[in-house]
């Protein structure tokens, strides 16, 4: 069989890719492809654990965290052209209006 | 504590009060003449008070009579504590005699055409009455310093508005100088009754004498004698002794007729009052070691006050400084601790109230008239006023001690007293007596200036005669003048007890302070 | 016969009443009406003076004391015991006072009247006259030393109004006049200082200030008299020989000039007195109660029958303040008495704050008094006032500068005669202050133009003779010449104002046809001074009546026999002279001082009488002046005859035919003996010859000489120049006299000028410039007004609100830094978020990792 650990490092990589895109790309829908790949990541590992222990627990909360991630989805995007309709662009580095 | 009913000193001390209240509603636009008959009636009604006070007073007994005594702050022993003896009758006596004079005084002043505001000039002639006689009759330490310190406001506002030129500075200076004394006596009068428990008088006095309250008396410096100067500089400001009196001239010169009346004629006595009531049975030994000091600045003022008033050309100024001079027998006399010293000087505070409130009268009657107070302005004013030249020339003399007037029955008591006092003495009477020569050089300097010589300046020569309300004021000063010369009997009498009581406070101290203080074993 | 004293108040009320009513009511009445009752008022003392003089007649002579009515007391503390009550004492001395001053007093009121017509304050003059006699009358009265000060201060008020009276008058001379008058009140204060001392001394000292309490017995000696030897009813039996005194009943007055004071012992009622001396009633018990003395109840009418001869039954507080000093000063050291009251008495008086010994007390109490009687009666140092007062109407300085008020010091001297007499140095003091004053102002004198200065300082002169006998204890020569001289100085005072008015009357004449409708003489009195004696000369033939009784006046006064002044001056020498023989210190420059000034007294007062009424007119005024009216001379001649029969009043003993046989008529020493029922130490001297020759001598010598230089028309020279004057020699002299030795201009140096600039720097630097200005508006005020800044400035605003400030910028700096967290980058929140996380991860396996 395939070892659970393959599936934690294949989460982990996932995860750190999410996290590098979140923190590195300027495009607002890509960061949220990259949230959408952390979120998935995690979702990895649950399975992953869950069937590491023969456990149902994983698998249920695999699929809170995919409706999240969907009602997430669908306000952020709304957000984003909301935003889009205001400054025409979607460039994070822009939008800094709330600082100190 | 004690809670009594109402006593007539209570009737007589607060119907000012009801005056002033009553003014206060009336309009001064069109009650004018009511707002004047107002004022003068509730003087003369506090007048008839305080003679019905006389007439059921016992002049036999030492104590207090017609007692009221009412908790205020019972926690700390404060109480509204009323009573008068033989000298607090006096003095009331005094003021209720002064007031009416004053008020009908102010009826006929031209100063209400310039400034105005005539109604709120009585309420405050109203309201001085009520803290005058306040502070004679109060028996409770910090309810007389609250009567004491009002007394200071509306003569304030008397100086302030109705004065002359210079009656800011003047006023200001009064209170800020008579404030700065009294403080003292504030700390003083808190360490006593935080020492004895209450503050009022009598049995504070009566703890001192039994011993049960010992303020230790070690020397000049001691904590009796600190708090015998607390008490002793707010009244020394207040006499003026020398050399505390530079705010009398101001005050005197700049204040309107009355308020200088008020001023020379009750005023002044509440210092010496406050020596007699509080310095000497609270602190007896204080008292006594500090006496030759206290008696050396009454002579220094006798002398200087004279002096100074010879050179003086303003006649309001000269009269202040006489002030200073006639106060000084005073003080000499209270300290002579003897029964002479203190009837003498109790006597001469009423003498000084009528003689130099006779002359205050009699320069604002001229001041009235020609609106100046140098000397060299006027000349030969007896020839143009003759009535008014005869009663000035019996006030004159009255002011400089006159035999059969009298100035003279309180000078002589005063000096006799000083003679044979155990703390003063020879060199004391002799300094002191030198007064009365330097008070003929002074009065007959000024009277020569303003009455006699030639009636040479045309302003002069066609002065208004006196008016009805003039003659009604100065005609009980000079019966006054003569009843008290003449036949001082009946007030000696109300005297004896309550001076017999205070010299008894004292004695037993003279000889122990003897030991302490060299220089009061040293004395001539 | 008691209740006839007790009209004594009456001597005090009716003149008060005559003051009260002109002064009130005067300027309403016409002036005759005002005369009238100042003069009635003065006339019903001189009544009452008779009634009380044949009361003490009636009544052995014995005192009365008399409280006022309706007064009850005056100044009394019971607790001390100090009671000083209105009380009047009727004795010989006071009465033989009241006898003079009522008497002159009236006559002047008289000569007043007609003096000061048309004066427009006519009424108020005879107000403050008949003031001046209620007070010198209060004065010689009172029955203590506080009552006879009041009569003191009053006459010195009196002295100091009518001084002063024409205080409005032009040009200046109003404003002279009242500093005059100003001058002598002061003076007299200082004078008054010392009677204050005294009293202040005799209260503490005795417990009382009563001169004689009541059942006192003054004088021991007469009182033995009395009983030994009293009740002799005949007139002139009193024994020739000058030495007994007993029974001494003179048929003549004191003063006055109605003799009869009979009293013969058959009609007199026996009386018991006011003093409660027990006297038998009639004199059949006499027999019957005579006690301890031998009695001479013959014929049934005895003389008193007295109980107690002294005062040894009497407790020391019911003496009087004379008999108490007496018995003090007889106690040895450590000695005591009692008092009477539980406290003793010894020499060492207690004071209070020091004690003295009983001479030294009375030594200072005499002395004291003398300050006093050398302000009222004119001696050195306090004489000056006296040449100036005589600016006032000359009325006034008749009454009151010389027959009254200033005798009123040489009376309290007298009436003090015990403790002068136990008071040797102050006897020496004051008879060294009488000689000097004596010889000086009667040098002084006779350098004067002024026909009233010349007699203001012969008065000066005069009292310093009366001073210097009571220094050597004759208090009966000092009380006699008193009386002559009371009458012929006022005899002078009021014949120079008679010459006066005759002068300006005849200016006003001689200028009346130039200048009718100028009226005023001031205007021209400016320049013509009536009172100069060099406008004067000759008014012998304008004013016979005014010269003759001037002449007499000069004549007493210089002491030619037999004039009055003659025998009080000489009994004055002759005391003096018996005196420095008997004590030797000083005595002889006493005696020979007294005969120096009474040898002057002649020549001034001659020089005097050429330079005004002999020779010829030197003037237009002096030769229309004409006599004065009948009100002004009438009184003259009175008072001419008095000068002339007033000395024998005390004619002395052993005088043998120079008397003519007056002594049968006068009797013998008839005012020595009277007064010394209430002088103690009054002795009576013996008459010296060769002093009364000497004495004749010199003035007679003196008049000549002054007649050699003054006389024939001499007196004043052609250049306006005395002869003394013109004389190269004598000029000095002259200079000096005329300048008054300077006394005044030195006292101006000395006292004035100093007291004045002390004055004005006591009042500018002093009180304003540095106590009012500096002290109290530069040290004070700034010095709290920089207090003030400083808590405000550094204190307040910098520190205080600093640190509050500080506080906010604190805050704000902190904000600040921590805003700066707020990027408003999505990317930094994220980073932010992703590191704490890990924190949080790492903290919460920190455990793990370590376990």
């Amino acid at each position: 069989m395939v070892p659970t650990e393959a599936y934690i490092i294949l989460s982990m990589v996932l995860f750190a890719m999410g996290a590098m895109g979140v923190l590195l790309r300027r495009n607002a829908i890509v960061v949220f492809m990259s949230v959408e790949l952390m979120l998935n990541s995690a979702n990895i590992a649950l399975v992953a654990f869950s069937r590491h222990w023969n456990q149902a627990d994983g698998h249920l909360f695999t699929f809170f965290v995919i409706t999240v991630a969907a009602a997430e989805v669908a306000v952020g995007l709304a957000l984003i052209v909301a935003i889009f309709r205001t400054k025409q662009s979607i460039n994070i580095d822009e939008l800094h209006l709330m600082e100190g | 504590m004690d809670v009594s009913g109402l006593s007539l000193v209570t009737v007589v001390l607060f119907l000012p009060l009801v005056g002033f209240g009553i003014l206060l509603f009336m309009n001064e636009s069109t009650q004018r003449q009511a707002i004047k008959w107002t004022a003068f009636g509730f003087t003369i009604a506090t007048l008839l008070g305080a003679v019905l006070l006389w007439s059921q007073f016992d002049p036999s007994n030492p104590g207090l009579q017609f007692v009221q005594r009412n908790d205020w702050l019972p926690t700390f022993g404060v109480s509204y504590y009323v009573g008068i003896d033989g000298i607090s009758l006096i003095l009331v006596l005094l003021t209720v005699f002064i007031m009416p004079l004053s008020v009908l005084a102010s009826h006929v002043s031209h100063i209400f055409e310039e400034r105005g505001r005539e109604k709120l000039y009585y309420m405050f002639m109203l309201m001085l009455e009520w803290s005058m006689i306040g502070v004679f009759v109060i028996q409770d330490l910090i309810v007389f310093y609250v009567f004491w310190e009002v007394t200071l406001v509306p003569m304030y506002f008397l100086i302030g508005i109705w004065g002359g030129e210079n009656r800011v500075y003047a006023a200001l200076k009064f209170f800020l100088y008579t404030m700065a004394g009294s403080i003292l006596m504030l700390l003083a009068i808190l360490y006593v009754g935080s020492q004895a428990g209450t503050f009022a008088l009598p049995e504070i006095t009566a703890a001192v004498q039994s011993g049960d309250l010992v303020f230790p008396f070690g020397g000049l410096l001691s904590p009796q004698s600190f708090l015998f100067l607390g008490f002793f500089i707010a009244f020394a400001i207040k006499v003026p002794v020398w050399p505390l009196h530079s705010w009398l001239p101001d005050a005197h010169v700049q204040a309107p007729t009355a308020g200088s009346v008020i001023l020379a004629g009750v005023l002044l006595k509440m210092g010496t009052y406050g020596f007699v009531r509080f310095c000497l049975p609270m602190f007896p030994e204080a008292s006594v070691g500090w006496a030759p000091v206290v008696a050396t600045l009454g002579v220094i003022g006798i002398i200087y006050g004279a002096w100074v008033s010879y050179a003086q050309t303003d006649f309001k100024k000269l009269v202040a400084y006489s002030s200073v001079s006639h106060l000084g027998f005073v003080v000499v006399g209270i300290f002579a601790l003897n029964a002479q010293g203190l009837q003498g000087a109790t006597i001469q505070m009423v003498n000084h109230g009528i003689s130099t409130g006779g002359l205050f009268l009699m320069v604002g009657m001229l001041y009235e008239r020609r609106h100046t107070k140098a000397l060299d302005a006027f000349g030969g004013i007896w020839k143009a006023l003759p009535l008014f030249g005869a009663i000035s020339l019996v006030i004159t003399l009255s002011s400089m001690g006159l035999p059969g007037l009298n100035g003279f029955v309180g000078e002589f008591v005063i000096l006799l007293g000083t003679l044979g006092s155990s703390t003063l003495g020879f060199g004391f009477a002799l300094f002191a007596t030198l007064g009365v020569i330097l008070a003929a050089v002074y009065l007959l300097y000024m009277f020569q200036k303003i009455y006699l010589g030639e009636l040479d300046k045309e302003e002069n020569k066609n002065l208004p005669p006196l008016a009805w309300q003039e003659i009604a004021v100065l005609v009980p000063v000079l019966v006054l003048i003569f009843w008290i010369g003449v036949q001082p009997a009946v007030w000696f009498n109300m005297l004896d007890a309550s001076t017999s009581t205070v010299v008894a406070a004292v004695n037993p101290f003279l000889q122990q302070v003897a030991h302490i203080v060299p220089a009061v074993a040293m004395l001539p | 016969m008691q209740s006839l004293a007790l009209i004594a108040p009456l001597i005090i009320l009716l003149p008060s009443l005559g003051t009260i009513i002109n002064f009130f009511w005067g300027p309403k009445l016409n002036e005759r009406f005002s005369s009238l009752i100042g003069i009635t008022a003065s006339a019903s003392t001189f009544v009452v003076w008779l009634v009380l003089f044949s009361y003490l007649n009636g009544n052995y002579y014995q005192p009365a004391i008399v409280d006022l009515p309706i007064l009850d007391g005056w100044i009394r503390i019971p607790s001390v015991g100090l009671e000083i009550p209105w009380q009047q004492r009727i004795d010989t001395l006071s009465v033989t006072m009241m006898g003079f001053v009522t008497f002159v007093g009236t006559l002047i009121h008289i000569y007043a009247s007609g003096y000061m017509h048309g004066d427009p304050r006519y009424a108020r003059f005879f107000a403050y006259l008949n003031m001046f006699l209620a007070f010198m009358l209060i004065l010689v009265s009172g029955n203590n030393l506080l009552m006879l000060f009041v009569g003191w201060e009053g006459v010195g008020l009196c002295s100091y109004l009518l001084v002063g009276f024409w205080f409005d008058k032009k040009h200046g001379v109003g404003l002279k006049n009242s500093n005059a008058a100003r001058k002598a009140f002061v003076a007299n204060r200082i004078g008054d200082f010392g009677m204050l001392m005294a009293i202040f001394l005799a209260f503490w000292t005795f417990g009382t200030l009563d001169l004689y309490k009541p059942t006192e017995v003054t004088n021991p000696h007469m009182m033995e008299a009395l009983a030994s030897g009293g009740g002799h009813g005949e007139e002139g039996a009193a024994p020739a020989n000058g030495a007994a005194e007993e029974g001494g009943h003179g048929e003549e007055a004191p003063a006055g000039e109605e003799g009869a004071g009979d009293h013969t012992g058959s009609a007199a009622q026996l009386v018991s007195l006011a003093s409660d001396l027990p006297i038998d009633q009639e004199g059949d018990h006499g027999e019957a109660a005579a006690e301890d003395h031998g009695e001479s109840a013959s014929e049934g009418h005895a003389g008193p029958v007295i109980a107690y001869t002294d005062n040894t039954h009497l407790t020391f507080s019911q003496l009087g303040i004379f008999a108490q000093a007496e018995r003090l000063a007889q106690l040895g050291e450590g000695e005591t008495l009692e008092r009477g009251d539980g406290t003793t008495a010894g020499r060492m008086i207690n004071f209070g704050a020091f004690e003295l010994d009983i001479d030294t007390v009375i030594t200072l109490i005499t002395l004291f008094m003398l300050l006093g009687a050398t302000g009222k009666s004119a001696q050195i140092p306090l004489f000056v006032w006296l040449p100036d007062a005589m600016a006032g109407p000359t009325p006034v300085s008749a009454l009151i500068h010389a027959a009254t008020m200033v005798t009123a010091g040489v009376y309290m001297m007298v009436r003090a005669n015990s403790l002068f007499h136990l008071a040797e140095f102050s006897s020496l003091v004051v008879t060294i202050i009488g000689v000097l004053t004596a010889l000086s102002a009667g040098y002084v004198a006779m350098g004067q133009f002024d026909i009233k200065k010349v007699l203001a300082y012969s008065t000066v002169s005069q009292l310093g003779f009366m001073v210097a006998a009571v220094g050597v204890g004759a208090y009966g020569a000092a009380m006699f010449h008193m009386i002559t001289h009371a009458f012929f100085k006022a005899l002078l005072f009021l014949g120079s104002g008679s010459v006066i008015h005759g002068v300006e009357h005849g200016h006003h004449h001689a200028h009346e046809h130039k200048h009718d409708d100028h009226g005023h003489d001031e205007h021209h009195a400016e320049t013509f001074d009536p009172q100069d004696m060099r406008n004067m000369g000759g008014l012998r033939r304008k004013m016979p009546i005014t010269y003759a009784t001037y002449l007499i006046g000069t004549l007493a006064l210089a002491g030619l026999y037999p004039f009055a002044g003659f025998w009080s001056k000489d009994e004055i020498l002759a005391d003096s002279w018996v005196a420095a023989i008997q004590d030797g210190k000083f005595a002889g420059f006493v005696a020979l001082g007294l005969f120096v000034a009474a040898a002057l007294t002649a020549f001034y007062m001659w020089r005097q009488i050429e330079m005004v009424f002999h020779g010829s007119p030197r003037t237009e005024a002096a030769e229309q002046a004409s006599e004065s009216v009948w009100s002004m001379t009438v009184p003259l001649v009175i008072l001419a005859v008095l000068s002339l029969l007033g000395g024998f009043l005390n004619i002395p003993s052993g005088i043998g035919l120079f008397s003519f046989g007056l002594q049968g008529v006068f009797g013998e020493h008839t005012l020595s003996t009277w007064l010394e029922y209430s002088v103690v130490h009054l002795h009576v001297g013996a008459f010296q010859p060769l002093i009364a020759i000497v004495s004749l001598v010199l003035a007679v010598a003196a008049i000549i000489l002054a007649n050699r230089i003054y006389g024939s028309n001499k007196a004043i020279n052609s250049e306006g120049l005395d002869p003394l004057e013109a004389n190269p020699a004598s000029r000095p002299i002259f200079a000096l006299s005329n300048a008054r030795l300077y006394w005044d201009e030195i006292y101006g140096r000395l006292f004035i000028t100093p007291f004045n600039r002390t004055a004005a720097f006591l009042a500018n630097v002093v009180d304003m410039a540095f106590l009012h200005d500096y002290f109290h508006d530069s040290v004070i005020t700034k010095g709290f007004n920089g207090i003030g800044r400083l808590l405000s400035h550094p204190i307040d605003l910098g520190i205080i609100d600093g640190a509050v400030n500080g506080i906010g910028r604190l805050t704000r700096w902190i904000s600040g830094g921590l805003r700066r967290t707020q990027a408003g980058y999505v990317r930094v929140y994220a980073v932010a978020l992703l590191i704490g996380v890990v924190a949080v991860i790492v903290f919460m396996l920190l455990p793990v990792l370590q376990g």
